[in-house]
């Protein structure tokens, strides 16, 4: 096979890694922070990418508009998880696993309704800005322009969601509130303010892959949960709770679905799934250290 | 927690419960005597997902994969291998629990939210597999109009092999549940820790419970091929999962009768709901939201609960929320 081909198939595949990377951070910090499996986070996903979509068309699709689309189509995703977070999530951290997982999928077969009722069900698109159309060509393999942009975005999150954890006060708290919720209580800090920060900071990253992908496919209900199927697999990888966890899962799962794409096309998507067993079958407990 | 329904044993109940629905076909229309049928066979669906998740403790997020499989196992039979539908149904179960097996076998060694996690992603491959395999499933088109006996033409000779077949399997489940071997994994429910000191082996015990239920979810899904002659993929499909825990969830996962109920209900639901909306899923959140706000112990957990407080005349701590408590 053609050395150039595999190369841009990987480069494509490592920047879908990106987006899974962003999508895979927030859930991962939920998880950690909250200890909340939130499985809406996917419908968060969606909105990102819904609202990018009517971001965009309002403005006229002119460059200003897309790149205001980039950056306030996450707001819809932090906005969203905010709402369901303060007004219902909030009063069940006292219950089981099994009930908050049960919790935030009802909340996601409802958000798809919502999507449903406010976006139909077409499939929708977004333009990228004008300057990430098209494609760059790196040692003769073309690569579209916009899969480079998300290469930049990835390490630019890793390194401020890394900065937020470790160099914030709340970032602090938040860690502080991950480990021991009731010693940061007794501090005397409002431990409730901080569980919804984390949360508006995961429903943000939700948003803001959705925005992100935004370009990159055409916007359809449904992608809620692919890309919760893949974030969860992601984190379990990786480890939960850990960021770089998440980018090692990001990584070995978009690579392996854009090389299984050149051996297999129609089952590519089997090779990510079968990376993931392979992975938990030799650690169980995901590749890096789990917050749990 | 003792095997109760409403104050009778649970084998004198399904006894009663099975000498009515065994007149019903003769006093109903037909259409409700297919209701009932399609609701026996997801109380089966349920009330086998309850054998892990409600007496085990097993996260079994993606039951439905093995209801699937064994739907699917027969329907191909019947279609590409020209099997005798029989034999096809026959055929289903042990299929269904061999995936159990396998899935089970990769799942088995993570524990809580792990195990559910990889046992979602693993019945979504499955998923996307039976959806992408157009030549051989018949992709997202699913399977129609599967060639079955002549015999079970009329709904209501479906309606007796499904009721004959359930009531042999809740009694099967029954005395499993009843069996050492049930005692033990309740024990494994309620600590796994303990269990290891004492020497039993905790994953066995679970692996087996998932076999166990995923052979009986493998049987509900032949029994649905007999009633509805198709299978699609949807049959897989992660929503349908969630359905079934809402069955359990809302007839209350404690009691061995309880996801029947529940299954009753919630197949009751969404014949009447399907008459005035298409948004059957939003009424699936609502209903699971309401129940974990207000109702964590199911409608039978919750009518046990009463009538052991009004025997014992003194207040009782609520029995645990759910096998996670």
């Amino acid at each position: 096979m053609d050395l150039q081909v595999i190369g841009s198939q990987l480069l494509v595949g490592l920047s879908r890694a990106m987006i899974l990377f962003i999508v895979s951070a927030g859930l991962s910090f939920v998880l950690g922070v909250l200890r909340v499996p939130n499985v809406f986070h996917g419908s968060l996903y969606m909105i990102g990418a819904f609202a990018a979509f009517t971001i965009a068309t309002g403005l006229g699709s002119n460059a200003a508009g897309l790149w205001l689309a980039l950056l306030a189509a996450p707001l819809a995703g932090a906005v969203v998880g905010l709402v369901v977070e303060r007004a219902l999530l909030s009063r069940l951290y006292e219950r089981e696993h099994l009930m908050l997982i049960l919790f935030t999928w009802g909340i996601m077969l409802i958000l798809n309704d919502v999507v449903k009722l406010i976006w139909g069900a077409d499939y929708r698109s977004v333009l990228a800005p004008p300057i990430l159309r098209g494609a760059a060509h790196i040692l003769g393999a073309a690569v579209p322009r916009y899969n480079l942009f998300l290469l930049l975005v990835g390490p630019l999150v890793a390194v401020g969601m890394w900065a937020f954890t470790h160099k914030t006060r709340l970032g602090r708290m938040a860690r502080a509130a991950a480990v021991d919720r009731e010693m940061v209580g007794v501090l005397g800090i409002d431990v409730s303010r901080i569980l919804a920060a984390a949360f508006l900071v995961g429903s943000y990253l939700a948003g803001l892959g959705g925005a992100l992908v935004a370009p990159t496919t055409s916007i359809t209900l449904g992608m809620d949960h692919t890309i919760i199927i893949e974030a969860f697999l992601i984190v379990t990888i990786g480890g939960l709770g850990n960021l770089w966890g998440a980018l090692v899962g990001a990584l070995l799962f978009g690579v392996t679905q854009s090389l299984g794409l050149l051996i297999w096309p129609q089952f590519a998507i089997v090779f990510p799934y079968a990376a993931t067993v392979l992975v938990l079958l030799v650690r169980p407990t995901g590749l890096l250290r789990s917050v749990w | 927690m003792r095997a109760q329904f409403l104050g009778r044993s649970v084998p004198a109940s399904v006894l009663a419960a099975v000498a009515i629905l065994a007149a019903a076909p003769a006093v109903l229309p037909s259409f409700y005597t297919y209701l009932l049928a399609l609701a026996l066979v997801m109380g089966l669906l349920a009330t086998s997902l309850n054998l892990a998740l409600g007496y085990g403790g097993i996260y079994q997020f993606h039951h439905a994969v093995f209801y699937g499989v064994g739907a699917y196992t027969a329907a191909l039979a019947i279609t590409r291998w020209g099997w005798p539908a029989w034999a096809a149904f026959l055929a289903g179960p042990p299929a269904a629990a061999l995936t159990g097996w396998l899935i089970g076998w990769v799942c088995v060694r993570l524990t809580r939210l792990y195990f559910g996690m990889l046992q979602i992603s693993l019945g979504s491959l499955l998923w996307v597999i039976v959806l992408r395999w157009y030549s051989f499933t018949g992709g997202d088109n699913g399977i129609h109009g599967i060639p079955l006996p002549p015999i079970l033409r009329p709904v209501e000779n479906v309606y007796y092999l499904i009721l004959a077949a359930v009531a042999a399997s809740l009694a099967a489940l029954y005395l499993i549940v009843r069996s050492p071997f049930g005692a033990t994994l309740q024990a494994v429910r309620d600590n796994p820790q303990r269990c290891q000191v004492v020497g039993i082996d905790v994953r066995v015990h679970r692996l087996v419970a998932i076999i166990i239920a995923a052979f009986f979810a493998g049987a509900a899904g032949v029994l649905y091929v007999a009633l509805e002659r198709s299978v699609f993929p949807n049959m897989l499909f992660w929503v349908l999962s969630l359905e079934i825990l809402v069955m359990c969830l809302l007839g209350g996962w404690f009691t061995f009768l309880g996801p029947m109920l529940g299954a009753a209900i919630v197949v009751t639901l969404r014949i009447i709901a399907g008459r005035y909306t298409e948004n059957w899923t939003t009424i699936l959140g609502i209903m699971l939201i309401l129940l974990i706000f207000f109702m964590p112990e199911g409608v039978m957990g919750h009518v046990q609960e009463r009538m052991i407080r009004m025997r014992s005349q003194a207040p009782r701590p609520r029995p645990g929320a759910g096998p996670d408590a």
